[in-house]
């Protein structure tokens, strides 16, 4: 039992593929079941353009300054911890230059975990079973498609994808309507 | 001449991973035999002790630690020169940046060993970790060594996840292109990697904002690596240029590392048409400014010294000039100046042939300069009745060329796995660039980008 269904045209090129998007727009299909999916980044065609709004870098400063706090904490407390009153010839207990560089390493470091793990999250990876695709994508091959199309509109889209220049259009999930 | 097509580029770059050659089996079987060779050294002195080795009063810092500094410093090859060519957006570095980044990886962590096989004791290394122990002891946040293990830890996570994140959609390439077990494999390290908009644009702000914060933080790493020397009252050492110096060296030789490698890569992976001359000239062109602002240092750390005129650093100063360390002094400036200033500063002469022999130079020089750094300094302390030398056994022969060829063997495995060049980040450049892999059907010709 299939657990999605989806239509999609498998295009050559990145002009029939922003043609295909073009013309799916028109037709009134809610953005968010249009997928879009290629071997490489097409950052000047406007079909690359859906989910570019990412909070990303203010989240790694959050991590950024989330992991200095842990820095200095850990360098302040571990100096701290030794068992007082400690003979230190003269010298503070607290060394404040290197807690600046445990600090500055550790700030760097949450920084970096943080962005790495936004951007497992936001793109929803791993998933080692994708809703929708297709391994000719790694042939080059620009998959436009739409995920639960109702068995109405289903011409309509074959239509429009095979007018935008798809080489194939497939369908997963169903049998492919009349 | 027609451009190639993202079909060819694909069918160039996937073509190394499959299959082995005999020439390949045999070389991967003689640097693993060294590798093993090594690996039998440094059992054999945790068996017997640190005293197989030639670290004797005064000289406790030897071929180790030297190893450490070179490695640390090679490492600089991939990640730092990969983000600065990401953030400066320039275009020819898209065949380079994965050759560069792998270095970084296996460089530093071979380097990072070195500490612990210098400990003599390596199952004592815990005692770096700040853990309540039951005596009561805490890392001294003190130790310029204790700043070693945050600053390379967190140059070689940024490094990693800086290598992998970019490599997940060649892998997923790699997957839907093959079979059996190995598909099984590629599919779970790619991650079920789509190539949607939205897994594109995470993709390319995670490394913009990544190729930013490695930056300063592989500029810390070499400071704070220099400073396990400079925060010492031993003479030479005890310098405030140590930090520039070392990261200035430490780039100079990833830059030639790097250049070795894409030589390599270029002849035995057959990549012609994508490691083009262009890129050795530009890589040479650095190498050229790095030769002479490492001059630049040597002659003002050596300047400055000779003219303050301290006894206990004049000892060291004369020792290096025409004492028993000289000879590696001055094949240290041949290695690292005389020869590959004129090689890389002539047009006719910075060809690939040329750029690899300069950086083969450079790779010789800079180990030299860093032992150089090292001992003569602790041979030659402030009190001559304990002066001393320093002779490496073959502990420590065997384990630092064990650790060069695992280097060497670890980037053949690293090629047979994943595409050396990031296959998306060509393709992606043939829209901006469009005209960039014609010159692959031109590869003699050198063309400013």
């Amino acid at each position: 039992m299939p657990i999605t269904s989806a239509i999609y045209g498998l295009f050559p090129d990145a002009s029939s593929a922003e043609r295909a998007m073009s013309s799916l727009d028109h037709s009134g299909i809610s953005p968010k079941r249009i997928v879009v999916m290629s071997s490489e980044p097409f950052d000047e065609y406007s079909f690359s353009k859906m989910d570019e709004a990412t909070p990303m870098p203010w989240l790694a400063v959050i991590g950024g300054i989330v992991g200095g706090t842990c820095g200095f904490l850990l360098a302040r407390l571990t100096q701290e911890a030794y068992p007082q009153p400690l003979i230190t010839g003269g010298m503070p207990i607290l060394a404040a230059w290197p807690t600046g560089i445990v600090t500055y390493e550790l700030t760097m470091l949450c920084a970096v975990l943080a962005t790495v793990v936004t951007l497992l999250i936001s793109t929803k990876l791993p998933n080692w079973k994708p809703e929708l695709y297709d391994p000719e994508v790694s042939n080059g091959k620009i998959l436009i498609g739409v995920l639960e199309p109702s068995n109405a509109a289903l011409a309509e889209i074959e239509n429009r994808l095979l007018d935008a220049g798809a080489e194939q259009v497939k369908l997963t999930g169903r049998a492919l309507a009349g | 001449m027609t451009a190639k097509t993202p079909e060819q580029i694909t069918n160039d770059l996937l073509r190394p991973l499959s299959g082995i050659s005999a020439p390949y089996a045999l070389w991967a079987a003689l640097l693993a035999g060294m590798a093993v060779a090594a690996l039998y050294a440094f059992f054999y002195q945790v068996y017997t002790g640190l005293g197989v080795s030639g670290l004797r009063s005064p000289v406790f810092w030897g071929f180790y630690i030297t190893n450490f500094v070179f490695w640390i410093g090679l490492s600089h090859a991939g990640t730092l020169i990969s983000a600065i060519l990401r953030l400066s957006n320039a275009t020819w570095r898209r065949p380079v940046t994965r050759c560069a980044e792998v270095i970084t990886v296996f460089a530093l962590s071979i380097g990072a060993t070195f500490p612990i096989i210098h400990l003599g004791r390596p199952w004592l290394a815990f005692f770096l970790f700040p853990y309540p122990s039951e005596r009561g002891i805490w890392p001294n946040i003190r130790s310029p060594l204790l700043w070693d293990f945050f600053a390379i830890n967190t140059y070689l996570i940024s490094s990693v996840t800086f290598l992998l994140l970019p490599m997940v959609p060649d892998l997923a390439l790699v997957r839907d292109r093959s079979t059996g077990w190995k598909q099984k494999i590629y599919r779970a390290v790619a991650l079920g990697w789509t190539g949607t908009p939205r897994q594109w644009h995470r993709l390319e702000t995670a490394m913009h904002i990544m190729a930013i914060a490695v930056i300063p933080v592989a500029v810390s790493v070499h400071s704070i690596v220099s400073w396990d020397f400079a925060m010492a009252p031993v003479p030479m050492w005890h310098s405030t240029i140590f930090a520039p110096y070392f990261v200035a060296g430490a780039i100079f030789s990833g830059i030639a590392a790097l250049i070795l490698a894409m030589a390599l890569l270029r002849k035995f992976l057959h990549l012609e048409e994508y490691l083009l001359p262009i890129h050795f000239e530009n890589l040479g062109k650095l190498l050229l400014v790095m030769s002479l602002l490492w001059f630049y240092f040597v002659f003002a750390e050596r300047l400055t010294t000779w003219y303050g005129n301290e006894p206990s650093e004049m000892a060291v100063f004369w020792v290096t000039q025409h004492g028993s360390y000289a000879p590696l002094f001055w094949a240290m400036v041949f290695c690292n100046f005389l020869i590959p200033f004129p090689i890389l500063a002539i047009k006719k002469l910075r060809t690939i042939t040329g750029t690899a022999i300069a950086s083969f130079t450079v790779v010789i020089g800079m180990w030299l300069e860093r032992f150089l750094i090292i001992v003569p300094s602790l041979s030659h302390k402030y009190l001559p009745y304990r002066w001393g030398t320093y002779r490496p056994t073959w502990v420590e022969i065997t384990i630092t060329a064990g650790t060069f060829c695992s280097m060497v063997l670890l980037y053949m495995i690293f090629s047979k796995i994943v595409p050396i060049i990031s296959v998306w980040e060509l393709k992606a450049g043939m829209h901006e660039e469009p005209h960039a892999l014609r010159l692959a059907a031109q590869p003699d010709r050198v063309e400013a980008d």
